[in-house]
């Protein structure tokens, strides 16, 4: 009975185009060879990973120089995920850290591998790992993920600034 | 620009719940908005301009929902414009239409905020991989909880204190009949034991998902005056933002916000917040931002909010009460939380939050954040004129 209809399921999908611009064009071509390019504020010389829109977000004003940064670098913070959601594509629990990449001014999130979630702390370094150049493509999802380099920690105080 | 006074002058909202399968977002919508009628003694004819405010449509799925209420809200040939600014937009909101108000431009004003987030599924909404990036994101617990851990690293704060805040706001919530959660059985021992979903925040420091809304009418002095009950006078109001990623951020305590809390007490002639203000309600989605927001609001010295916490200072009998009401922890329908901040913190001084007023509450914050801690919204409402 039509009376009986309180709640109908309609799933929706939405496909689109993505213009990087100028700003992230460097990015993503790094990416595609395999190297991690940032660029630098003009104005405040901080290096940006990525360039998001290719504009310093505190001076509004283009960023410039292109800087190779990484591919090391410090976690600086991290959440170890436990919860299942529509749309998860990486098995749980696993950990999202924001990592600091050594010569950027600003932390990428990634995931961390080759070590118990319980083991993962603030101030570890870590290196990526790489997919099969083969598969390479304008992504950072080229890097399958970070794995402890086994350095020492970095100070709290080295990255405080960042968090 | 002198500002004309604006008053609340009616407040209403409907049961927070799962789902409310029985109505559709326009029948959620109109039952705040009867109730606030009802309560400011009005109809639908004697309103000048309608404000509305909601969180992203992704949330839910049904775009620009303001075409469909125009007609649910009898908004034929008067002015009605959505406000967005993520999570937070329940408090903007109801600023943009204290503003309608305060301009002198219209005399009766209402205001809704609302979520129906039983018809989309918000986790997913706010785990979009974007282009290019890793797809490591997970919802907004998964966004905050790296910052939570920040916070707990840089202040020392031991590990029960976002404990100690779920476990106040949802026996706080057992006060408010219009809560989604309703749980007598919390004790500081079982929410220690509670499972970690985004580590370090554990299940029972994270809000509900909720169907809700909230309606406000607001009224021009003259009309206010003319009144005969309760009214909550605001005092003041003030909105910042800043970019959610910029190198050298502090992200534990964003400087938007600071600004902000600084705006709403200056012009609310308030030296001194933690002695001037009897009651707070502030946007705590995730428990440990309680202590992290009493630091940014200078209502505790830096890295000294925990103790606030750990000292009952922000319980209901405490010197600041925070979140009487139970929260956002107790009730998140996204796009109305702030504004149930602001009305909650009206109630309070209007001496109409029934069995979790607090006693004498003259003075009242309603504090809302959104995006990644990017957008703020305050007012500071007073029982008495500013």
């Amino acid at each position: 009975m039509a009376d009986d209809i309180l709640r109908i399921r309609t799933p929706i999908g939405i496909d689109y185009t993505w213009s990087s611009g100028p700003g992230s064009v460097v990015y993503m071509r790094g990416l595609e060879n395999g190297k991690l390019i940032g660029r630098r504020c003009p104005d405040c010389e901080l290096v940006y990973f990525p360039p998001r829109n290719g504009i310093c977000p505190r001076c509004g004003v283009l960023l410039a120089a292109e800087v190779e940064v990484g591919p090391r670098g410090t976690i600086t913070t991290f959440c170890v995920v436990n919860v299942p959601f529509l749309g998860q594509t990486i098995k749980i629990p696993y950990v999202a850290a924001t990592i600091l990449l050594d010569g950027a001014d600003i932390g990428m999130q990634h995931l961390i591998q080759e070590c118990e979630a319980a083991d993962v702390r603030m101030g570890m370094r870590v290196e990526p790992v790489w997919k099969d150049k083969s598969e390479w493509t304008p992504s950072l999802e080229n890097i399958l993920y970070y794995k402890p380099t086994g350095e020492p920690d970095a100070d709290f105080d080295v990255y405080a600034r960042h968090l | 620009m002198a500002l004309h006074r604006c008053a609340v002058v009616g407040v209403g909202q409907t049961n927070h719940t799962a789902c409310r399968g029985d109505v559709s977002i326009a029948g959620l919508v109109r039952e705040a908005v009867d109730r606030a009628l009802l309560d400011a003694n009005m109809t639908l004819a004697d309103i000048d301009a309608i404000v509305i405010g909601k969180a992203p449509d992704m949330l839910e799925g049904v775009m620009m929902p303001e075409l469909w209420l125009t007609d649910s809200l009898a908004a034929s040939g008067k002015p009605l414009f959505r406000v967005h600014t993520a999570g937070s937009v329940g408090g903007s909101t109801a600023i943009v239409a204290a503003q309608h108000v305060m301009s002198g431009l219209h005399k009766r004003v209402l205001t809704i905020a609302f979520e129906k987030q039983s018809d989309g599924n918000a986790m997913w909404a706010l785990s979009v991989p974007l282009p290019f990036s890793m797809p490591v994101h997970a919802g907004a617990g998964g966004y905050f909880s790296p910052i939570v851990r920040s916070y707990i690293r840089r202040s020392g704060a031991p590990s029960h204190i976002g404990a100690m805040v779920a476990v106040k706001d949802r026996t706080n919530a057992l006060k408010n009949p219009y809560a989604h959660l309703h749980e007598d059985h919390w004790t500081l021992e079982k929410a220690m034991e509670s499972p970690m979903l985004w580590d370090p925040i554990r299940f029972v420091e994270t809000c509900p998902s909720s169907d809700g809304a909230i309606a406000l009418v607001l009224a021009s002095e003259d009309v206010a005056d003319k009144m005969p009950g309760k009214k909550a006078w605001v005092h003041s109001t003030a909105m910042r933002s800043e970019p959610t990623m910029f190198a050298g951020r502090n992200q534990v305590s964003p400087r938007a916000g600071e600004m902000c809390a600084e705006d709403v007490f200056r012009k609310a002639g308030i030296t001194d917040p933690l002695k001037q203000i009897d009651a707070v309600e502030m946007y705590v989605p995730f428990s440990w931002f309680e202590p992290m927001w009493l630091e940014n609001l200078g209502f505790a010295p830096k890295d000294q909010g925990w103790r606030f916490v750990e000292d009952g200072v922000t319980e209901m009998t405490g010197a600041l009460p925070v979140n009487a009401s139970g929260g956002v922890l107790s009730s998140n329908p996204i796009g109305a939380s702030g504004m149930l901040r602001f009305g909650e913190a009206a109630l309070q001084v209007m001496g109409k939050a029934g069995e979790h007023q607090i006693d004498g509450a003259r003075t009242a914050l309603g504090h809302a954040y959104g995006g990644g801690s990017q957008f703020f919204a305050m007012w500071v409402v007073g029982s008495e004129k500013n």
